[in-house]
Order: C-alpha cells, then sequence, then structure tokens
C-alpha cells in the first residue's frame, strides 16, 4: 500500500451506516466519510504501540461471577410497559412490514 | 429567607436542624431563581416544581417531628437527564427519546429520594453524553453563568451550571471521559468521578458501559463527600457496581494532607495548553506544598495514546448501547416507513444527531469483521498500558494533581472540527481508560474571569484521600466561593 | 448407495427451566397474557443492566458435565447484533469465544451398535420475545411483538457435524432431549419451543474430504420432522448436484404440509454480529470445587438408568426404554418397586393401565398421579395373594385413581374379596353346571372352550369375585370326563 490513503471508502460508509441502521443523505455520507477519515487518522497512532504481550482490559472491574439467586422479582404491569410504545396494538408492540433483508 | 439558594448543602442541613430555615423554604428559593436564570441558562430541560413543593412539605414534617432522614433530607438538588426517572420524561438530550417517560427510577436517584432530597428537576447534556461543550443536546445550548456566551462544558453541561448559578446547591451528572470533571472546571464547580464500579449505574442510560460513572456537582468537598456517601454502594441490579464498603468521606475531610505525597505529572502539561491554565495549576500546587503535601515528577509515557483508545472504546461501546434507539419499544418513530428497516434507518436518522450518528458509525466500524483486532483489540490493550502508567506512579504517591483541561470555557460555536472538540478530554480520558476517581476543584480564574480547573486523580476506591486533599485546599483558598455576576432579567441566548 | 455422503450438525436451543429468566428476576413462565411478565431489564429499556441467573449457570454445567464436556473454567458473555423487533436491545446476550463448556460426546445407536457423536460447545444465551403476524411474515403488513419470553435462559448445544443420516439426526435428538429431561434442567417440549433444533447438512463425494457447501434447516419442531426434512434435503441437494446446479448456502424453512424446505435468506452474505465482550457482564470463574459438587448431585443419566432396569429388573429393553423416558416415570417405577412390587408387574400396569389414566408421560402429568407408588405396589400385592383377581383388580385400579383410597380400602368397602372358599365356590360351580347342561353335554363331546363359558358364568355368578384358578380346576374336577 502506497501512502496513507483514504482509510475508509465511500462504499465502507455504505456499509457501515446500513450495518447501523442509519439512513444518511449523500451529503451526509460524503461529511461523514471525511469526518471519519480524520478520526482513524489520529487513531492510527495506537498502531505505533508494540502489545504483543499485553493483555487487553475488556473488563473495567477486576471482579468476577457476579451472580443472582434463580428468585422472582416482580415484573411491571403490563400498562407500565406499554406506556411508552409509539405503536400499540392491545397489548403488543406493533412494527411494519419485516422483509428479509 | 433570602440567600438559602447560595448555601452549600451541609450549610443548609444544619439551618433545617437549628429551625431557622425549611425545605420549603429552601426550595422555593431555588424555584424561584430557576424561573428568574433559566432563561438564560437554559440548565433545565423539565422543571419538576409541583413534586419539588411536595417533597419538600414531606420534608418540612419531618424535621418539626425530629426524625429527618439524614444529612440530604429537604435538600434541593437536579440530576442530568441521563438518570431515568420515574413518571418523569427522561430524554437523555436526544429528540430519539423525546416523550419516553421511564416507569422505573435509577438506583442513584432512589437513594437520593430514600434520603429525603428534593428533585427540582432533569438537566440538559450533550446527547447521549457524546460532547464536551452541551451544543450536542437534541434541544438547545446550555450557557455558562460566567460568561453566557460561552458553553459550560460537556456533556454534564446543565448539572454544572446549575450550581455555578446557585439553581440548587448539589446536582448529579455522569462522566465517560471527563463528562464531569470537564463542565466542573468550565463552571468553577467541584465535579467528582468516582472510581469505575463505586457507584451503581442501573437507571443511567448508557453510553460506555465499561468507563461511565455518576458523580456530584457541589460548591465544595464537604457538599460532594455528602452527595457520594449516599450514592455509593453495591447494588443487586449492577453486576459492575462493586461490593467495597463506603467510608464516611466526611469524617475524613478534615485530616489535612501533611505528608501526602503527590505526583506531577510531566504529560500533562503540553504545549499547546493555555498558559494561564498552566500558570494557576502550578499555583496551586505550590499550595498544596504549603498545606504539606510533597510533590514529585511522574511520568505516564502512554498519555498521549489514551485519547486515540477512548475514541475506539467509547463509540464502540455506545454503537452498541444505541442499537436499542429503533421506534420499536419507546420514543421516536419515524413515520412514512415503507418497511420495518426503513422505519429503524429513518427513526434513527431523525432522531440522533450529528456527534451521535458519528460515533455510532465509527463505533460500528471499529467492531466490524476485519476491523476488530486492529482497532477495538488494540484500543483494549493500549488500554492495559494506560492503566499500568497509574498503578506505576501510585507506588510512590497517593495522589495525582494535574489540570483539568488545557483550556478553559471556549465560545458557542468555536469548535466546530469533530477532533478539536475531542482534544479537550486529554487530561480526563486516561483516568477513565484506567478506572479511577478524578475531581475537578476550582483552582482559580483567567484575567478575563473564566473559572480553572484543578484535577485530582486517586487511587481506586480512595475518594477519601480525594476530598479530602480538597478540602484542605478550599480551606486556603477561595476560588470555590466566587460566584458568576449573573443578573436576573431578560435574556436573548441564542440556542445552538 | 449414494455416491454422496450426507454430513449433518445439530444446533438445540433448550429452554431451562429455571423460575426467572437469565438475566432478570422476572418469571420464566409459558402462556401469560402478552408483555405481562417483563421489566425494564428484559424489555431493553433505557438505563437497564443484565445480572446473571446462578442457577442457569448450574444447569449449563450439569449439561456440560453430562455430555463429556470439558467445562471453560474463564468464560464469559459477549453481544451478539442484529436488528429484529423481537430483539429488546437489538443485540442479544449470547456466549462467543470463551463458551461455558467444549468437547464433549453423545452416544447414540440407530441399530448397529453406539456411535459417538461429538459435542463441539455448550453455552448459555438469552431468548428473544415473540412475534406474531397477521398470516404469514411474508404477506403480513404488520407484526406484533410480545416480550414475556425475551430473556428466558437459553443453552445452546452445537454438535460436531458428525450425524451421517436423518435416522442418527433424529436418535442424537431424541437421546439429547432424554438428557436434559432427566437432569431437570429443560421440559424437552418441542411443540411449545422449549426444545429446538437447527441442522446444518451438507453433501459430499464420498471419499472426498472437504465438505459440501451447507444448509441450514430451521423450523422442525419433532423428531419425526428432524428426520423428514433432512430426508428432503438429500433428495433436494442429490438431485442439484446431480444435474451440475450449485448448492447455495442459505438457510430453508422445513413446511410440514407440504412436506418441502423452502428458501428463507440467502447467508452467502453472513450477518456481522459485530461480537465484542459483554462489558456489564464481569467473566465468570467456574471453580473446579462448584463443578465437582454438580457433578456429585448429577442424577443417573438415562443410558446407565435403562441398563440398570434390565439388568437389576429383568426388564425387557422395551420395557426399560420406556419407563426411562422421563424421570418422573422411572422414579415412579422404582419407588412402586421400592414399596414391594415385583418389578416385571408393576412395569406392566405402570405402562399399560398408569399411562392410559394419566394426562401425559412427562414428569409434569407423573406428579399429578392420585396413586402414591406404594399403593401401586399394595394393589399388586392384593393380587398375589389371591385376595382378589386380576380382573377386579383393574377396577379396583380405577377407583383409586378417581378416589385415592388405598387398594385394601376400596376392596373392604365395596367386598371385593375374591372368594377362594372351596365350599362356597362349589356349590356356585354345581349350580352353573346345573343350569347349562347343554354346553356339559358340549365340552364331554370335546368342545374345550365350553370350559371357558362355564369359567365365565361362575364369575358372574359370584360378581367376578371368583378366584379364576380355583374355579377352573373345581370345573375341572366335577365336569364329566369324556
Amino acid at each position: 500500500m502506497a501512502g496513507p490513503g483514504p482509510r475508509i471508502s465511500p462504499g465502507d460508509v455504505e456499509h457501515v451506516a446500513r450495518l447501523a441502521r442509519l439512513d444518511l443523505s449523500a451529503a451526509e455520507k460524503e461529511r461523514m466519510r471525511t469526518e471519519l477519515d480524520g478520526i482513524l487518522a489520529y487513531i492510527d497512532k495506537l498502531r505505533a504501540l508494540d502489545t504483543r504481550d499485553v493483555p487487553p482490559t475488556s473488563h473495567a472491574v477486576p471482579v468476577t461471577n457476579v451472580m443472582r439467586e434463580d428468585e422472582e422479582r416482580p415484573s411491571l404491569p403490563q400498562e407500565e410497559m406499554l406506556a411508552n410504545a409509539p405503536d400499540r396494538h392491545r397489548d403488543l408492540f406493533r412494527v411494519p412490514k419485516i422483509i428479509e433483508e | 429567607m433570602a440567600g438559602l439558594a447560595s448555601l452549600t448543602a451541609h450549610e443548609l442541613g444544619a439551618r433545617y436542624r437549628d429551625g431557622t430555615a425549611t425545605p420549603t423554604q429552601a426550595v422555593t428559593e431555588c424555584l424561584a431563581r430557576i424561573e428568574a436564570l433559566d432563561p438564560q441558562v437554559r440548565a433545565f430541560l423539565t422543571v419538576t416544581g409541583e413534586d419539588a413543593r411536595r417533597r419538600a412539605a414531606l420534608a418540612d414534617a419531618r424535621f418539626r417531628a425530629g426524625t429527618p432522614y439524614g444529612p440530604l433530607d429537604g435538600v434541593p438538588m437536579a440530576v442530568k437527564d441521563l438518570l431515568c426517572t420515574r413518571g418523569i420524561r427522561t430524554t437523555c438530550g436526544s429528540k430519539i427519546l423525546e416523550g419516553f417517560v421511564p416507569p422505573y427510577d435509577a438506583t442513584v436517584v432512589a437513594r437520593l429520594f430514600a434520603a429525603g432530597a428534593v428533585l427540582l428537576g432533569k438537566l440538559n447534556m450533550d446527547e447521549f453524553a457524546m460532547g464536551s461543550s452541551t451544543e450536542n443536546s437534541g434541544f438547545f445550548t446550555t450557557c455558562n453563568p460566567w460568561d453566557l456566551a460561552r458553553v459550560p462544558g460537556g456533556s454534564s453541561g446543565g448539572a454544572s451550571a446549575v450550581v455555578a448559578a446557585d439553581m440548587a446547591p448539589l446536582t448529579l451528572g455522569t462522566d465517560t471521559g471527563g463528562s464531569i470533571r470537564q463542565p466542573a472546571a468550565f463552571s468553577g464547580v467541584v465535579g467528582l468521578k468516582p472510581t469505575y464500579g463505586r457507584v451503581s449505574r442501573y437507571g443511567a442510560i448508557a453510553f460506555a458501559s465499561s468507563l461511565d460513572q455518576i458523580g456530584p456537582f457541589a460548591r465544595d468537598a464537604e457538599d460532594a463527600a455528602l452527595m457520594l456517601g449516599t450514592i455509593a454502594g453495591a447494588d443487586p441490579m449492577d453486576s459492575t457496581a462493586i461490593d467495597v464498603p463506603v467510608p464516611d468521606y466526611r469524617a475524613t475531610l478534615g485530616q489535612g494532607i501533611d505528608r501526602l505525597r503527590l505526583g506531577v505529572p510531566a504529560e500533562y502539561f503540553t504545549d499547546g495548553m493555555d498558559p494561564e491554565v498552566e500558570q494557576a495549576v502550578r499555583a496551586a500546587i505550590a499550595t498544596l506544598e504549603k498545606l504539606g503535601a510533597r510533590t514529585e515528577p511522574v511520568s505516564m509515557p502512554h498519555t498521549e495514546y489514551g485519547l486515540a483508545a477512548y475514541y475506539v472504546i467509547a463509540p464502540a461501546e455506545a454503537s452498541s448501547n444505541l442499537a436499542r434507539y429503533d421506534g420499536v419499544k419507546y420514543g421516536l418513530r419515524a413515520t412514512g416507513a415503507r418497511d420495518l428497516i426503513d422505519m429503524y434507518s429513518k427513526t434513527r436518522a431523525a432522531g440522533f444527531g450529528n456527534e451521535v450518528k458519528r460515533r455510532v458509525m465509527l463505533g460500528t466500524y471499529v467492531l466490524s469483521a476485519g476491523y476488530y483486532d486492529a482497532y477495538y483489540g488494540q484500543a483494549q490493550k493500549v488500554r492495559t498500558l494506560v492503566r499500568r502508567d497509574f498503578d506505576r506512579a501510585f507506588e510512590k504517591v497517593d495522589l495525582l494533581v494535574a489540570p483539568t483541561t488545557p483550556g478553559v470555557a471556549f465560545k458557542m460555536g468555536e469548535k466546530a472540527d469533530p477532533l478539536q472538540m475531542y482534544l479537550n478530554d486529554i487530561f480526563t480520558v486516561p483516568v477513565s481508560l484506567a478506572g479511577l476517581p478524578g475531581v475537578s476543584i476550582p483552582g482559580g480564574f483567567t484575567q478575563a474571569g473564566l473559572p480553572i480547573g484543578l484535577q485530582l486523580i486517586g487511587r481506586a476506591f480512595d475518594e477519601a484521600t480525594l476530598l479530602r486533599a480538597a478540602h484542605a485546599y478550599q480551606s486556603v483558598t477561595d476560588w470555590h466561593t466566587r460566584r458568576p455576576a449573573l443578573q436576573t432579567g431578560t435574556a436573548d441566548r441564542t440556542p445552538r | 448407495m449414494s455416491e454422496h455422503e450426507t454430513i449433518v450438525g445439530l444446533e438445540v436451543h433448550a429452554q431451562l427451566a429455571t423460575r426467572t429468566k437469565m438475566f432478570c428476576g422476572c418469571g420464566a413462565v409459558f402462556g401469560a397474557p402478552p408483555n405481562t411478565r417483563t421489566c425494564p431489564v428484559c424489555q431493553g429499556m433505557p438505563g437497564s443492566l443484565p445480572v446473571i441467573n446462578r442457577r442457569a449457570v448450574e444447569f449449563g454445567i450439569m449439561t456440560a458435565l453430562a455430555l463429556g464436556c470439558g467445562i471453560n473454567q474463564h468464560n464469559r458473555f459477549a453481544r451478539k447484533h442484529y436488528y429484529y423487533p423481537d430483539m429488546p436491545k437489538n443485540y442479544q446476550i449470547s456466549q462467543y469465544e470463551e463458551p461455558l463448556a467444549e468437547h464433549g460426546r453423545l452416544v447414540i445407536d440407530t441399530g448397529p451398535g453406539p456411535r459417538e457423536i461429538g459435542i463441539q460447545r455448550v453455552h448459555l444465551e438469552e431468548d428473544v420475545g415473540k412475534l406474531v403476524h397477521e398470516g404469514a411474515l411474508e404477506t403480513a403488513q404488520s407484526s406484533s411483538v410480545d416480550f414475556n419470553r425475551a430473556g428466558v435462559p437459553l443453552m445452546e448445544i452445537v454438535s460436531k457435524p458428525d450425524l451421517r443420516s436423518p435416522d442418527e439426526a433424529a436418535a442424537y435428538l431424541k437421546t439429547l432431549r432424554a438428557i436434559v429431561v432427566f437432569l431437570g434442567v429443560c421440559d424437552g417440549n418441542m411443540e411449545e419451543g422449549s426444545l429446538r433444533c437447527d441442522a446444518n447438512i451438507s453433501l459430499r463425494p464420498r471419499g472426498q474430504a472437504e465438505y459440501g457447501t451447507k444448509v441450514e434447516i430451521k423450523n422442525m419442531n419433532s423428531f419425526r420432522n428432524v428426520r423428514d426434512a433432512l430426508e428432503y434435503e438429500i433428495r433436494r441437494q442429490t438431485r442439484a448436484l446431480d444435474t451440475g446446479e450449485r448448492i447455495v448456502q442459505e438457510t430453508r424453512l422445513w413446511d410440514p404440509d407440504r412436506a418441502v424446505t423452502v428458501s428463507m435468506r440467502s447467508k452467502e452474505f453472513a450477518h456481522d454480529y459485530r461480537y465484542f465482550p459483554e462489558p456489564d457482564l464481569p467473566p465468570l470463574d467456574v471453580q473446579p470445587a462448584w463443578v465437582e459438587e454438580i457433578r456429585g448431585r448429577l442424577p443417573e443419566l438415562p443410558d446407565a438408568r435403562r441398563t440398570r432396569f434390565r439388568q437389576a429388573y429383568g426388564l425387557s429393553s422395551y420395557e426399560a426404554d420406556l419407563l426411562t423416558q422421563g424421570r418422573g416415570l422411572a422414579d415412579y417405577f422404582e419407588a412402586a418397586t421400592q414399596g414391594g412390587g415385583k418389578p416385571k408387574a408393576v412395569a406392566n400396569w405402570v405402562l399399560n393401565e398408569l399411562l392410559r389414566e394419566l394426562p401425559g408421560d412427562d414428569d409434569r402429568a407423573v406428579a399429578t398421579c392420585p396413586i402414591p407408588p406404594a399403593n401401586l405396589a399394595a394393589l399388586l400385592a392384593l393380587i398375589d395373594d389371591g385376595t382378589i383377581s386380576g380382573k377386579i383388580a383393574k377396577d379396583v385400579f380405577e377407583k383409586m385413581y378417581r378416589t385415592g383410597d388405598t387398594a385394601q380400602a376400596i376392596v373392604s368397602r365395596e367386598g371385593l374379596t375374591q372368594v377362594a372358599d372351596e365350599g362356597a365356590l362349589g356349590s356356585a360351580v354345581d349350580r352353573v353346571l346345573t343350569e347349562h347342561v347343554k354346553v356339559v353335554e358340549d365340552f364331554r363331546a370335546g368342545k374345550k372352550a365350553a370350559l371357558g363359558f362355564l369359567v365365565g358364568q361362575v364369575m358372574k355368578a359370584t360378581q367376578g369375585k371368583a378366584n379364576p384358578a380355583l374355579v377352573n380346576r373345581l370345573l375341572i374336577e366335577k365336569l364329566p370326563k369324556g
């Protein structure tokens, strides 16, 4: 690879927008591409570090085995759980037609 | 009873106990100040006046009966709109949650209510806590009470402004990469980010799960100690809130810092920083030395990589945490969608602001197939290196002292470039990555009268030492007692 | 003999029979009104956080041990991202790189002898909500979601691609089901969806090492469906390969009405699940002491129990097999034998009379049985000692089932004691012989069946209480020899 070319292509932006379920206009996609490119360039400085023998920090707290007993707690009333529904159909959350991708 | 709104919570508590003031009087005054000043400051998204008066009346009765709950009973406070409050709309600063009314209280809110605290309202913030100025709020920008043309900092801008403007003595904010400490610095108040795992995150709308922490804004160390002591502690609803005993933070406040070992990290005094900030911080170090502390230089060689690692990890976790905002169960749903996927995409496009979209895209990208190891995997390892820097430093010293931010409150609209905005966080982010506690306390003012923040960083779960040092500093300085000259009256602040 | 070899792997999801969900305290029940068993956590509300259910982990460990897997001491949860309305958070908390257990085996026998099928991994995750559509998914204008099921603990068991036929696949599923039901970790109900099975099937030319393109098959909710769907797939793929068509890597749904698999979506572009370790859940560090404690509590597994039933009780394979389908029935049988019943007789009564009365053969049904095992044993003892006849005993059994009374109480109350008094019976026999002169003549003429008729008449005359063997003997004594 010759020189530091753009790190993120318009195709990448399309793909990621689809993965993230974000409807972006063509102008937004282009602006996003430039901005992300700049940020990724900044982030690239991480590559300079030799981390071969360094374990990742996947969990911020040094604890394990945090579990609870299998005891029931009261569920919230149906009305409260449905109260924020944008489209409520009887006792269910309704959504538009599902098309398999 | 004028002047109650400018008292600290501990002072108010004393007045309640000796009968020279009542919670209703204090709350009434705060609400009046909010009404008079908030049109200019714009800190509140929701004011819960009726609820506040009701809670105040109940507190009155407890004091009359001689059975108050404790030091926070009847004390007015407000919380960042990132914290769920049952029956009270909670937006997280975002249009995508407009109208969302949680059916439950965040644990910290429940603890405050159980202590008798009185909620005045929900506070403005950068959308989903992503930002350093509150300019990313989906609704409007909060103004810095010290200069209404400037930002109060972010993402907890509303929470810092309320305390700075004497609208309440205590507020709760959240800090992921600096979102309590930086606005505290910009607004001239105390802002404390506890150790990761010190305070329950249940009910705090998640931004970056391995970094988010809830903490107090206050006028002084004692109030911060009071608030922290009430909200801290394990919670069966949060697996990451560790079961470590909560000390009585107030009891050790006055012990002084004689022979306390202070580290001064070389990498936190960078070329580009505001010389006035550097000067104030160096002066503060000298003050701490006069109080008996011994300073020595320490080196944290991975500091400059902290921000880069943060801007991989935080957006990655955020992209995951924000996946749920899709118009199905709560919040905004876009109309006119052809089908489900269209509905998802249009809802999220309409509901999220630009910064959120940017971070969701960035986060999705770094987690996507083929990029995980190079970005996320690598950032997690760099996080370990940053943590080790702190571990090594704390072998020699008990506290680190540094600036909170490289500059002071900037003008609205000044930092248009996202990367420029991110650079605000260079001194706060490494502490977040390491999961350590940090506090920003007022450490001076610029010539132009803008607050400068001093940051103290401690060992894990050693907030007591942080607060003790802050208290000692505040016993010989008066930065924290100064107030902005806000006039009540008409305002013409332009929203974002 | 086909020139292609069939390769099948099965992915089974078992809903764990815990009281509460995987990450919250909502009751994990079936059949409640929609959205009444939910809370901020399982509905993925803003600010909610998961907390691991210890019993679910325990059930996972039990299953892993029964399958001979190695438990990964360090294991953790991960987020698996995809958008779907039944996913409250649009990610599922599952396990990815560090699952609970790996590398076990399950032994099946479809006739030619036992064969070991490899188990790749066992891991824990949360179930999703339920989607309902008006009509078919493809034509519905909208769908609706019930989140009651969201968050119920699931255990995913993935086999290695070691199965070589639809029969083997069905046998694997049957054996696996028996194990999880036996352990009490899952109720094994495929119709209700507490045990689900997906298959991956590919064909390859015999002798080739490389695998062919695999196709995922879903919606097989019984052993029969699994067998039929895989048989269909083999035919479909064989036909395709024979005509030079390429097999598409995809997901297909079994349609039991039309008996075909139907293409659902192309898996050529696999989902990018963007897995990363779940930051809200600290990792698990499963202590060896805990594992050993669980191992010590494991009940006898179906295979071992079946063998013991054959050897210790002298039962046939058929009987042993049926009795060990569920722990409830097996426990009942053993308790009755321990209560004094002879094993073969108990087995006979349990498998015929009892199963006829019970609403089902599963643990739930057996638990509703109004006849305690000891009482069944006592009934059989009454037959043995001649107090009642076998025929009367069946009536008594029915009454025991309806009233819960003991056999003795019923027999006494209704005077059902078998008549074994030779004198009394002798009179009855004499009367019958007098009344049926023609039949006696038939007997003397050589019609052996006439004896049966006469026995029946004596039984009738004594309201069934006569001891049949005694009646038989008396008749033969008294009948004129021909």
